[in-house]
């Protein structure tokens, strides 16, 4: 969705700036809120730049600086942490040859910590663009990455 | 042998979720019909007879909390429900369960709620990652509304409803219901000093109603099968039924609707089939990361707000993960305080310095191989501290695992 269609699509109150965010951010291949669309967003709702910096810099799932294609969030929480996410985050970084908070060169791919997902019966859990992997093993990861390189 | 007792969640498993028309088979929309019969002010009374309490964790009487806002400023010209879906805390997924199958019943709820309160307007909060749930949520209040019975005069009365969802974008605070208002308004997720509390001053400066996914859904079927049949099961301080999640080294994790009463023993072995690989099991926390460590001298404690606070350990969200001889109660502490400090949303000093000196200590503590009963005080102390000046109950919250996991576990440390 264009911006000029996501100021169509919402009343210009404040209450609807979090739907707007993620409408602006999923636009975007690079899966982030650039600081043209935080101007964009300020002169819609008639508010200032800063109260929407504020806004994307909170929140753990916008980003004000760009991202990769796909976003690898892994679960760290209590649950999946005890069944092993730190070796699914190892299986990652290896696979990806990147850090956390990093992405990959070719772009394709960015890899975060993400805190409970609500999955624990499921668990370890990693959340890749708005696909849930769950039960994960170390040895699936280099699969699961190869079904979002095509 | 130990049953479940589907109240809740009598309907999951056995009709479409993205279908009214199943709803309406089973009964659906018939307790908003029967509310509509009442004053408002007898719907109040039919939720205190029932004695429920706040699913979300705090345990608070519904009832009350209904009378609250029903009586406040009532010169105010709007006040609202704000359903809360911000399902955060580790070990918890019944929301998720009751948004993603069987969402009527959660909009009916509120619906009911709205009407005892004189709200015109309702909002459920839900958590960005769940898209499932926003999904059929979404679906279900498109399709109410294309039968009216999300809309102006409702079944032909004088009630009119509207319903919106707002999305959260990832923060476990934001659960909070005073940190919530603040997000649906569209700001950073810093939680306000109460009182005031939402009944008096909430959304927008007005009258809020808010509440749990799960209290709401449950709200449904008291309404429609009566408060006395409701307030007959569980125990007495904790009428009805709660949705438990099971997690851990459990052969069956998943999530159980059950009376009130019901032990953990029961939970965890009959439920939860027992330890996984047929390991021994260490311990559990009840109620999630802002939990209590509790041993297996607490397996045949019934589960009940009050009766596990009187053992000094809660239910909370209904939240329990098992670990089995081979976890580390430090490695899980050093974790949950880990989780504490990425979630500080900093506002107050208390919280925001505290749990970074909290994880800071942990760190130190299972470094160190001297002084640490000294250490261990520190701990205690520190996050004591933070529970009495924090500002708002994330800070209130690592001061249980701490003083239980030292409580229980101390010898691993």
């Amino acid at each position: 969705m264009s911006k000029k269609e996501i100021f169509k699509k919402y009343e210009a109150k404040k209450k609807n700036l979090l739907q707007i965010l993620h409408e602006i951010q999923d636009s975007n291949p690079e899966n982030y809120i650039s600081k043209e669309d935080i101007e964009d967003v300020a002169n819609f709702l008639n508010t200032s730049y800063s109260s929407i910096y504020g806004v994307v810099t909170y929140y753990s799932m916008f980003s004000a600086k760009p991202r990769g294609k796909n976003l690898v969030r892994v679960c760290n929480s209590p649950i999946c942490n005890m069944n092993g996410s730190m070796a699914i985050i190892d299986a990652f970084k290896h696979e990806l040859s990147i850090e956390l908070d990093e992405t990959t060169k070719d772009k394709l791919f960015t890899l975060e910590k993400a805190e409970c997902l609500g999955r624990c019966g499921q668990s370890p859990t990693v959340l890749i663009n708005k696909n849930y992997h769950d039960g994960l093993k170390p040895e699936k990861i280099k699969s699961i990455i190869n079904t979002y390189k095509k | 042998m130990v049953k479940e007792t589907r109240i809740t969640l009598e309907n999951v498993g056995k009709i479409n979720p993205e279908s009214i028309e199943e709803y309406i088979s089973v009964g659906g929309y018939k307790a908003i019909q029967k509310a509509l019969k009442l004053k408002p002010i007898e719907v109040i009374d039919e939720m205190l007879k029932s004695s429920l309490r706040g699913r979300g964790g705090a345990g608070f009487s519904t009832g009350l909390k209904e009378q609250f806002t029903s009586k406040s400023c009532l010169a105010c010209e709007h006040r609202y429900v704000v359903c809360n879906a911000d399902e955060g805390e580790p070990g918890t997924f019944k929301d998720r369960v009751i948004m993603e199958k069987d969402p009527h019943k959660l909009l009916e709820g509120i619906m009911i709620s709205a009407y005892s309160i004189g709200a015109s307007k309702a909002y459920i909060y839900i958590r960005a990652e769940y898209f499932l749930s926003i999904e059929r949520v979404q679906k279900a209040i498109n399709d109410a509304k294309s039968k009216n019975f999300i809309g102006k005069n409702i079944f032909d009365s004088d009630f009119s409803l509207d319903i919106e969802i707002n999305l959260g974008a990832g923060s476990y605070l934001c659960g909070e219901e005073l940190t919530l208002l603040e997000s649906l308004e569209g700001k950073r997720g810093y939680p306000r000093i109460k009182p005031p509390f939402p009944a008096e001053k909430g959304l927008f400066g007005s009258p809020t109603l808010v509440n749990n996914v799960e209290t709401l859904a449950t709200i449904t079927t008291i309404i429609d099968k009566g408060a006395e049949w409701y307030s007959k099961l569980g125990t007495e301080d904790a009428p009805g039924t709660k949705i438990f999640t099971l997690s851990g080294d459990i052969k069956k994790p998943g999530y159980v609707e059950v009376e009130m009463g019901i032990t953990l023993r029961q939970l965890i072995f009959e439920f939860g089939k027992g330890i996984k690989n047929d390991a021994s099991f260490k311990g559990a926390l009840l109620g999630g990361a802002a939990g209590t460590f509790v041993d297996e001298a607490m397996l045949d404690t019934p589960m009940s707000y009050d009766q596990l606070k009187a053992k000094g350990a809660t239910l909370g969200s209904g939240a329990i993960i098992v670990f089995n001889d081979t976890k580390s109660i430090s490695d899980i502490l050093q974790n949950i305080l880990e989780f504490f400090k990425h979630e500080s949303c900093g506002k107050c000093v208390p919280c925001r310095i505290g749990t970074s000196q909290l994880l800071l200590m942990i760190d130190d503590l299972k470094k160190s191989k001297l002084n640490k009963t000294e250490l261990i005080n520190q701990l205690i102390e520190e996050a004591t501290y933070m529970a009495k000046n924090s500002l708002c109950p994330l800070g209130q919250s690592p001061i249980l695992p701490i003083k239980s996991a030292f409580n229980y576990f101390s010898n691993e440390f």
